[in-house]
């Protein structure tokens, strides 16, 4: 029996524009997936809690703020403290090109910019489920690097 | 051996292990033996009814109720899934707050559920998800149906009390007299009471539910936005026994939900499907083959 991935899509923080995580819902949605859309201005902690409820193997996470340098790390580590290293983090929204290391080094697997085709998103997601060093609490320092 | 592991840490209130066994039901790995119960009271409830007359919304207020004297209640959410692409948007979770509130998110657990393959408003396989809660110390299950239209009565083959909830301006007086699911329902709550035409409304169902029925369901008004009603609503909820006219349309509906697990769940679903599309083989063919023993 084929199973759909379980996706949550959230919104960390005080942002409050989420028209571009929508797109990405429905772009992975029309892949064939279960995506969970959370709603605006989570904390980190509803959001650990939503991936935890709803068993989801992939988090999303947007961010329009500017504070991607903050929460995103803060939500990985949680993630790894919780036992739940086997999910797969990706971000998107407005990051800097400067900022992107930081947040590879803290455990986020790919950063979508404006621009991006849903092609690419569903193109990393499937290559990230097959890899068994895309989870979180992995340190191969392996990340997307765009479509090849 | 790890399923025992993960029905013992579930158990035990690791929600990780219970989103996890869920999951292997959903995905039809895991088979649960479900322990009939039978007492008086409900343990699976489903609320059911139209697009956007605020199923979500209105169980959100009745969960902050019911958890007020420390009753722990499993929600199983369900969304459709798409029928080309088999994917799905799950988005009754944006609704609830309770699960965000300090004293109350322990005595939660909210699981969104895609319909998958199935047709109905419930794939039946909620009702063993809805027994996994139960038997890892979820006192009550709550399954939120897909908006469910007039003849909708899939939910019946999985809950042990259907309340239907109505709204405002869902046309005159005629709608209320036709057949369906109303004719199921054990309770009907009549939401956006602050709108006009609420109380019109529920005066019709009334009306309808009267004739020739001596002990007829409640219909409540709610208003799940203002707060209205709810403390009415959440104890006629809980204390609700089942008008026994319905048993027949439940036997019915869970062979009808069992019939077509069988059909989707058959090894060579897909490649019957396809040889269909090509008219490599014909329609009953098809059916005999789908019948037959899976192997």
């Amino acid at each position: 029996m084929d199973k759909p991935l379980r996706i949550i899509i959230a919104k960390p923080g005080l942002d409050g524009h989420d028209r571009g995580a929508k797109v990405v819902a429905r772009a992975l949605r029309d892949a064939g997936h279960e995506v969970i859309y959370t709603g605006l201005r989570r904390t980190p902690a509803q959001i650990i809690e939503t991936v935890r409820d709803e068993d989801a193997r992939l988090l999303g996470l947007s961010s329009l703020s500017g504070a991607h340098g903050h929460l995103f790390p803060r939500i990985c580590e949680t993630l790894r403290e919780n036992d739940m290293g086997d999910v797969i983090v990706f971000g998107g929204g407005i990051i800097p090109e400067d900022d992107r290391e930081a947040l590879f080094q803290a455990g986020v697997k790919a950063i979508f910019g404006p621009g991006t085709s849903t092609e690419e998103m569903v193109a990393f997601i499937e290559t990230a489920v097959e890899r068994n060093d895309a989870g979180v609490g992995s340190d191969t320092g392996w990340h997307w690097t765009g479509l090849s | 051996m790890f399923l025992e592991q993960l029905v013992s840490h579930a158990r035990k209130g690791d929600r990780r292990a219970l989103a996890r066994l869920l999951s292997s039901i959903e995905n039809g790995e895991t088979v649960l033996e479900s322990e009939i119960d039978e007492s008086d009271d409900w343990r699976i409830l489903a609320l059911t009814g139209p697009p956007g007359v605020g199923k979500s919304c209105l169980l959100d207020r009745l969960l902050h109720v019911w958890t007020n004297d420390g009753m722990k209640i499993g929600v199983l959410a369900v969304d459709p899934s798409s029928p080309r692409s088999g994917g799905a948007l799950l988005g009754d979770r944006v609704r609830m707050t309770v699960v965000d509130h300090p004293e109350k998110k322990d005595l939660v657990y909210v699981r969104s559920v895609a319909t998958r393959k199935s047709s109905g408003s419930v794939p039946s396989v909620v009702q063993e998800m809805a027994s996994c809660l139960l038997m890892t110390g979820w006192d009550r299950v709550i399954i939120e149906t897909v908006g469910a239209g007039q003849s909708e009565v899939r939910c019946a083959a999985v809950a042990d009390r259907i309340v239907l909830i109505e709204g405002p301006a869902r046309g005159d007086g005629v709608q209320a007299e036709k057949a369906g699911l109303l004719e199921l329902a054990d309770a009907i709550l009549v939401n956006k009471s602050d709108l006009p035409g609420a109380e019109r409304h529920a005066n019709e169902l009334r009306e309808s539910l009267q004739l020739g029925n001596p002990t007829p369901p409640e219909v409540q008004l709610v208003s799940a936005l203002r707060g209205d009603g709810i403390d009415e609503a959440a104890s006629l909820l809980m204390e609700l026994k089942q008008t026994s006219r319905a048993e027949r349309a439940r036997w019915r509906e869970r062979i009808l939900s069992h019939h077509e697990r069988q059909i989707l769940n058959h090894s060579q679903f897909n490649d019957i499907l396809t040889n269909l599309e090509k008219g490599l083989i014909g329609f009953d063919e098809a059916y005999v083959k789908l019948r037959a023993e899976d192997e």
